[in-house]
């Protein structure tokens, strides 16, 4: 019945109809509902029955227990620093609510950049940004008003995606610009006592927070860096590294719960939708740099003092390590430069981390960092098969 | 010499319809047109040398190569010229002709005896036979002034559901020995036979084979591409830049034997008519550029979806169509369903167990032995190369294929030459076509980068 209903409409999109300037968006529509029927013309007779639309989508499935439980420690937080009674349920729902106008605004506004550019380069929706709506809410935190994710998500489609040529061209990951362009350009909204913690009551759930002497909703890691001796939740209990690992502690809104990532990892790694090779060398990476800070401690700077276990399931670490580090577009592109690539990033996420007490985290710009170096990296290792083809000539001769 | 290598990457895809190991041919099914495409002979630039109406016998030339006239594509029989036919800016499609009542597919070839490299070429060219080998690079047909460095000979074919190769050459041993003997007078380098099992194409080879230092019987374990020559040639001895190689399959080593002994050349063939819309899948004897309409009437099921007719197996043959003829390398039919008629709601998220697929997000995968019956659809919309390491894992080559495809999209000479593009052919790319989740359409692009280098360089 939706068939025949797309088909009797779609005379109206095709050039020359009535409503021609949206064709891209129902081509998106059309191709997201239904399979398309062309077959192969040239080449190969069949093909393999996965599409970038389900790796996409499986990103975004691996996406979804974080998010769930993004959503029960928003309410868990806000329940725990004002006092207010919430049922688990309405923990969970207070969080529903205060990240559905966050991913409705990010998707809006992304999705219709690139609707746009679709029509006008009279391209194929791509499904790119269907992940990066996701994630963006998701690394953020909790209190960041919605103009401002509209402004930087608006930014990183249009300067760091659609200028380059869209999905699979860009040289950053476009998540992590809209994160880095909040951070530098709102620094006060984006760090501190108050942005991880939601205050308000929404829709008469949750309570108005107010902290208590000597205890604030910094994260961890925020409390580590202006030199904290213990680590404590909103309401001054001390947090272990099992609470870290489970994640009810203040943070951005999806990258709390080392749990919950490692929950999507598995599904990326077994579905081979994203690479093990820089999984492993980023947390490898992140230990042997924990491990040195941690050897050498220094008052000067305290986040040395953590363990290097600590380092990986504090701050938004694990979550760069699965989810950003791996985005392959943006990432090293060979085998052997994808180990290169991910141990540098662990490497630079623990070095900013620790001996740049400006930044309380570093996986952000650690990530972006090797973004800019993926090519370089690709670049040497692309030489060593060169050098190898001209070897073998020279021997010859 | 005998070695053995294990190719490590490469994949096999289960598909139904396959003929049974050991099936005969029946008797000979002589169609009423055959037809020669000019298309199946990369490299040849085609003048023919017939009119519409002329009497030829099997093995008298249909077409020369117009800058290499010593080149000739013969006529697999005798009979009548029927059309030339011809497409956009009168480019030739395909010569046909209509077989006689004597249905003779022997040509008299002028080879026997030859023994000296100049005899011995001359009788490749003369007969026809020339054609029906590939040379690196570029994958086409061999360069008539240009010395092989060394000779790749395929004695299977790992490609999907494709018939084993030793059936068509069973009792042809002196033949084979023969053929060796004649090519080795064709390079100063070496013969690389590569085998599925030593074992069981020893009796056709012989067993002095192993202390010829001059021939490399090679025991290749591994999935496809492991039977195509260019892969054996990258992992047994790289093409370098400046040198040529030639590849052929054992089938034609029988018939260039043949020709050395007897003085003949026969261009019957047996096809193996496979795939999923098949009733039961079996062995055809014909004859090359046979129609392909008698040659299945009878044999599809009776479906009412639309079937594609391919020319070939799925990954490297061509969509000819009923009314189509049977194309190079003239071995195998597969017909699959086209998929154009189907109506499939949200494919990417399908959870079917039907749908084939390397992505373990597919729970096919988990049945492991499974044969699977897809059709042609292309599956999703052409992207750009967004997932890496996904055509190294079905490539065994030292190439890094993401680069040199890059490299040939952006026509960089330089470059492609660096990353090796003298060493692959667009068969090699199938199933990086095949597993590519960006869709796109790598042995095209490939065929046009071999195609504009080779025209730059010359």
């Amino acid at each position: 019945m939706l068939r025949k209903y797309l088909d009797k409409i779609k005379p109206n999109f095709m050039p020359g109809g009535k409503l021609q300037a949206f064709r891209s968006v129902f081509d998106g529509f059309e191709t997201f509902l239904y399979t398309p029927k062309s077959t192969s013309t040239s080449g190969v007779h069949v093909h393999d029955a996965i599409d970038s639309k389900r790796v996409m989508i499986i990103v975004v499935l691996a996406l979804i227990p974080c998010l769930l439980f993004g959503m029960y420690n928003a309410g868990y937080q806000n329940a725990l620093c004002s006092g207010a009674e919430m049922t688990h349920w309405e923990m969970f729902l207070y969080g529903f609510l205060a990240i559905l106008p966050k991913l409705v605004v990010t998707y809006v506004v992304g999705l219709g950049i690139e609707f746009i550019v679709a029509q006008k380069r009279g391209e194929e929706i791509q499904e790119g940004f269907l992940v990066t709506g996701i994630l963006v809410p998701l690394i953020c935190p909790i209190t960041t008003p919605l103009w401002m994710l509209a402004v930087a998500t608006a930014f990183s489609v249009i300067f760091v995606k659609e200028v380059f040529g869209g999905t699979g061209y860009n040289i950053f990951n476009v998540a992590l610009v809209t994160r880095a362009f909040l951070f530098f350009a709102y620094p006060a909204k984006m760090s501190g006592d108050s942005a991880f913690i939601p205050n308000e009551p929404i829709c008469g759930l949750g309570g108005t927070v107010t902290y208590a002497d000597g205890v604030s909703g910094a994260t961890p890691l925020g409390q580590i860096s202006t030199g904290a001796q213990q680590i404590t939740d909103a309401i001054g209990d001390p947090v272990s590294t099992w609470d870290a690992f489970l994640g009810l502690i203040p943070g951005s809104f999806g990258e709390t719960s080392t749990l919950c990532i490692l929950i999507g990892a598995a599904l990326l790694l077994l579905t081979g939708i994203a690479s093990w090779r820089i999984m492993l060398s980023v947390f490898a990476g992140g230990l042997v740099m924990g491990f040195i800070a941690n050897t050498f401690p220094s008052e000067l700077y305290p986040a040395s003092m953590l363990s290097p276990v600590d380092q990986l399931v504090y701050g938004g670490f694990a979550f760069a390590a699965v989810f950003m580090a791996t985005d392959p577009v943006t990432a090293a592109r060979t085998a052997t430069g994808k180990y290169i690539y991910g141990f540098l990033v662990g490497v630079i996420a623990i070095l900013i981390r620790v001996y740049n007490t400006g930044y309380p985290e570093g996986a952000m710009l650690a990530v972006l960092l090797m973004n800019a170096f993926a090519p370089l990296i690709d670049y040497c290792v692309v030489q060593t098969n060169i050098s190898r083809r001209l070897r073998r000539l020279r021997d010859k001769a | 010499m005998y070695s053995h290598i294990t190719l490590h990457r490469g994949l096999d895809l289960n598909l139904q319809g396959k003929v049974e190991q050991g099936a005969e041919a029946g008797s000979m099914v002589m169609p009423s047109i055959i037809a020669i495409c000019p298309d199946d002979f990369p490299g040849l630039t085609p003048k023919v040398v017939v009119k519409a109406g002329d009497h030829v016998e099997a093995g008298q030339p249909l077409m020369i190569d117009k800058n290499r006239e010593e080149i000739k594509i013969v006529s697999p029989v005798n009979g009548t010229v029927g059309e030339i036919v011809r497409g956009e800016r009168r480019k030739i499609l395909r010569v046909t002709v209509t077989p006689d009542a004597s249905a003779n597919t022997q040509a008299a070839t002028s080879g026997k005896g030859a023994a000296d490299a100049t005899a011995v070429k001359a009788a490749l060219m003369n007969s026809g036979l020339w054609a029906m080998m590939r040379q690196l690079p570029y994958d086409i047909i061999p360069e008539s002034d240009a010395v092989p460095a060394n000779i790749f000979i395929t004695t299977f074919d790992s490609a999907p559901l494709a018939p084993d190769m030793h059936t068509a050459v069973s009792g042809k041993a002196a033949e084979i020995k023969a053929g060796i003997k004649a090519l080795l007078t064709q390079t100063a380098g070496s013969l690389y036979i590569s085998v599925r099992d030593i074992a069981k194409t020893e009796p056709l080879l012989g067993n002095d084979l192993k202390d010829n230092q001059r021939v490399t019987v090679a025991e290749i374990s591994g999935k496809h591409p492991a039977g195509l020559p260019s892969i054996q040639a990258a992992n047994l001895a790289p093409v370098n830049k400046g040198e040529s190689v030639w590849m052929l399959d054992i089938i034609t080593l029988a018939r260039i034997g043949d020709m050395i002994l007897n003085g003949r050349c026969d261009w019957s063939t047996e096809v193996a008519l496979t795939g999923s819309e098949v009733k039961t899948p079996h062995m055809i004897r014909t004859v090359n550029g046979a129609a392909i309409e008698p040659l299945i009437a009878g044999s599809l099921k009776d479906n009412d979806h639309n079937t594609r007719i391919i020319s070939g197996n799925v990954l490297t043959g061509i969509n000819v169509g009923a009314d189509g003829f049977l194309r190079f390398p003239y071995r195998q039919i597969t017909v699959i369903p086209e998929g154009d008629d189907v109506d499939e709601f949200m494919g990417w998220a399908s959870m079917s167990p039907n749908k084939m697929s390397q992505n373990r997000s597919f729970i096919s995968r988990l049945f492991g032995k499974k044969l699977f019956a897809p059709d042609a659809r292309i599956n999703g919309g052409r992207r750009a190369m967004i997932m890496s390491e996904q055509y190294e894992k079905v490539l065994p080559m030292d190439i890094m294929a993401e680069y040199l495809i890059k490299a040939i999209i952006s026509r960089n000479i330089e470059q492609m030459e660096a990353l090796g593009i003298y060493e692959v052919t667009p068969a090699d790319f199938a199933l990086c076509e095949y597993v590519d989740p960006s869709k796109l359409e790598l042995q095209k692009i490939v065929r046009e980068g071999l195609d504009y280098l080779r025209k730059e360089l010359s």
